[in-house]
């Protein structure tokens, strides 16, 4: 008996213990991915879909970029882009500061596991809710009239009602945070349970102060979790459309919510072309991220 | 008058229930089943927005004719969106009459045949002839009289005279204008200019529906005298550029607060006072009302946007189905659903049996603008208006003849759609 039929016996087992998965993954996201992609080579009309391949719905895309619009702007793609980027940066920042101290304190501040598991699910309670619902409580919070502003007023501190509390960047991006810092508490915690202990101590043997430790153990340690929950984050802030149009009062641009407005008028062609830019940025922003940690490697 | 009409509208409407029923079970028979099993099992899947998706309606009807009507509810939007993809996905479907551009050529409609229409004589010369009390009314954009008739039950394309065969039988209409909070704007307003009016920096929001939002901006453009267009609702790509440009010039002044997208919104939105003035539907000013607050459904100089949705069939609906979707819309048509509507401050298709549904001093404050004789209340008991108050626009034939353009589907709809993005980008 040769070597090679001894692997070929091991392997069979082996692809039918990735079919199920494969072909879930082939129905679910290879095949629409594709569809997607032919479509957005089709032509369109109002109510129908041509099939064919053209490249105008990429040209209409970028149609004016060349140039600033007459008021002065980038044209709406780029100018989208740029707006989706900038929340996705700050939010990105806002979470992973926040998420690493919260992980950081589950991990090595909480001594009982009992204790931590009890904070951890405290964590998750404002995900017994819809997020729909806990973007829309932000409104009688922040509005004209709301508690934030009647409280500063209140208190002497304002004349006027602050405006920008609500329907702005701020809005946005505190929703945002809100929303999402989980995703990043989750995975850095998890990089920071497997840390060993043991390595805190010889750092403080080695006579490193606390922020030593933090900087040169503990942050590369939780490297792979840093860079899950980034994926997470953003990943999710360049697709949405639902946070950014109920805080920003609607009229902030984010590219998902182009692709919503397109769908909704049946230019599917057009929506489809976005949705594949959309989805190479992303991939460029992810390839950029694994350059930075090799995933597999850490895991 | 209407006291020796009254009973007789209740007695003709009673027997033609019944009559209703009898046709439906008669048609049931012919079928597979016995006729009362039969009779359970007819289930309308009605696609609409949630405009006239009221409960009260599915119920009386249930009670009336045995049929059951399964609401599928979406925006406006998405109404066209699945009637142009997935036609089988419903059995009726309630529709704006502008939405037709886009539907009728997938054929994914068929006529609906007059002849089975009891009232379909009776229905506003408003659809069918663009007519408010032998007045014509303006046409701008997507009017229903452009779209209302078919060549033929299978056609796909609209006939120019009145034919047999209709599109849509319409259900409720309205014309639409700007809501504003008077306790906070505190002085008269009596044109759509003031929506871009600096005074109102912060306070103002528009509609986030690309189609109709358009129509309320070039309002606002024709108020100010920045242009006239030849027809609002089927603007040139110059004139939809100057449009967006207007917009996008107030947006950069930090002129709106926000833009709303559906009924809810636009509530919070003047509830909460984070807006003043604002393009809103007339639903929306009762809600703000009702809720206590002084919001006005103001009537400008330059007249209304208006719009209209009705009843339409799919191509692929036959045999039980269709015959129940028949006795819906004739029962709807009869008055109950009418009345029920009106109460709601929409407008019903069929006048004449929505009158002899509703009580006299009703139907006087509803649609004569007189003052109310007694406290108006809404379908669900609560009082919406007090004795001695005016409904805002006054009566039917001052709101509906004061038509200045419909909602409508340009020809340049997918540019339209484009520089919209780029409002919202801006």
């Amino acid at each position: 008996m040769n070597t090679n039929t001894a692997t070929s016996l091991r392997t069979l087992p082996a692809w039918w213990q990735a079919g199920p998965f494969g072909a879930v993954f082939l129905l679910f996201f290879l095949i629409p991915l594709a569809l997607v992609l032919v479509v957005s080579f089709w032509h369109f009309s109002e109510y129908e879909l041509i099939p064919g391949f053209t490249l105008d719905n990429y040209l209409t895309i970028f149609e004016g970029c060349a140039s600033l619009t007459e008021q002065g702007d980038f044209c709406v793609t780029l100018s989208t882009y740029l707006s989706t980027l900038k929340f996705c940066f700050l939010v990105w920042l806002a979470t992973l500061v926040l998420g690493f101290a919260v992980a950081y304190f589950l991990a090595f501040h909480v001594r009982s596991p009992g204790m931590q598991t009890v904070l951890f699910v405290l964590c998750t309670v404002p995900f017994w809710t819809s997020n729909v619902i806990r973007m829309i409580s932000w409104v009688p919070l922040l509005g004209r009239n709301g508690l934030v502003n009647q409280t500063l007023m209140g208190l002497g501190l304002i004349e006027q009602p602050v405006e920008w509390l609500l329907f702005s960047d701020f809005s946005v991006v505190l929703a945002f945070v809100h929303l999402y810092t989980m995703f990043m508490i989750v995975p850095i915690f998890n990089s920071m349970m497997r840390i060993d202990r043991s390595l805190l101590e010889a750092a403080s043997d080695a006579g490193a102060s606390g922020w030593q430790t933090l900087w040169n153990v503990v942050v590369p340690l939780s490297k792979t979790g840093i860079l899950i929950g980034s994926i997470f984050v953003i990943t999710i802030v360049m697709g949405d459309f639902v946070t950014i149009g109920v805080m920003g009062g609607q009229q902030i641009a984010s590219v998902g919510k182009i692709i919503q407005v397109q769908t909704q008028y049946l230019q599917f062609p057009l929506a489809a072309a976005n949705a594949v830019i959309l989805l190479a940025v992303v991939l460029m922003i992810i390839w950029g991220l694994t350059r930075l940690v090799d995933i597999r490697k850490e895991l | 008058m209407s006291d020796t009409l009254e009973p007789q509208g209740d007695l003709s409407s009673g027997l033609s229930r019944r009559h209703l029923l009898a046709g439906v079970g008669g048609i049931l028979a012919t079928g597979m089943a016995p006729a009362i099993h039969a009779q359970e099992k007819v289930v309308l899947r009605y696609l609409g927005t949630a405009v006239n998706q009221d409960k009260a309606i599915a119920d009386k009807f249930k009670a009336d004719t045995g049929i059951e009507i399964q609401y599928v509810a979406v925006t406006t939007d998405d109404v066209t969106k699945r009637a142009v993809t997935a036609p089988n996905s419903f059995d009726l479907i309630d529709t704006e009459y502008f939405s037709l551009k886009n539907i009728v050529p997938t054929g994914n409609l068929k006529g609906i045949d007059a002849k089975k229409i009891k009232n379909a004589d009776k229905i506003t010369p408003l659809f069918t002839k663009g007519e408010v009390a032998g007045k014509k009314v303006g046409d701008q954009g997507t009017a229903p009289k452009k779209v209302i008739f078919l060549e033929g039950e299978k056609s796909k394309k609209f006939a120019t005279s009145p034919t047999q065969w209709m599109t849509l039988i319409p259900t409720v209409y309205n014309a639409d204008t700007l809501g504003i909070r008077p306790d906070l704007i505190k002085r008269p307003i009596s044109s759509w200019a003031e929506l871009l009016n600096p005074e109102f920096k912060g306070k103002a929001a528009i509609l986030n529906i690309p189609s109709i939002g358009i129509m309320d901006a070039a309002m606002v453009v024709e108020a100010k005298g920045i242009h006239k267009y030849k027809d609002k609702g089927n603007m040139t790509k110059a004139e939809i550029d100057l449009t967006i440009k207007t917009l996008i010039e107030a947006k950069k002044a930090g002129q709106f607060r926000a833009l709303w997208k559906d009924f809810n919104e636009s509530v919070n939105l003047m509830a909460s006072g984070e807006v003043v003035i604002q393009s809103m539907w007339s639903p929306a000013v009762t809600a703000v009302r009702s809720k206590g607050i002084d919001c006005v459904f103001q009537p400008l100089k330059e007249g209304y946007r208006a719009w209209a949705a009705g009843f339409g069939l799919p191509t692929t609906l036959s045999g039980k189905k269709l015959d129940a979707a028949y006795v819906f819309i004739n029962w709807f048509l009869d008055g109950w659903a009418g009345a029920y509507l009106n109460r709601q401050g929409y407008y019903s298709a069929v006048l004449e049996t929505a009158k002899a549904q509703m009580e006299a001093y009703e139907w006087a404050y509803w649609m004569e603008g007189k003052a109310a004789a007694q406290d108006i209340k809404s379908p669900q008991g609560s009082v919406i208006a007090k004795a001695g108050s005016v409904r805002d626009g006054g009566s039917y034939e001052q709101r509906m003849g004061g038509i200045a353009c419909w909602n409508a589907i340009m020809d340049e709809n997918a540019y339209m759609v484009r520089k919209w993005n780029e409002f919202v980008a801006a």
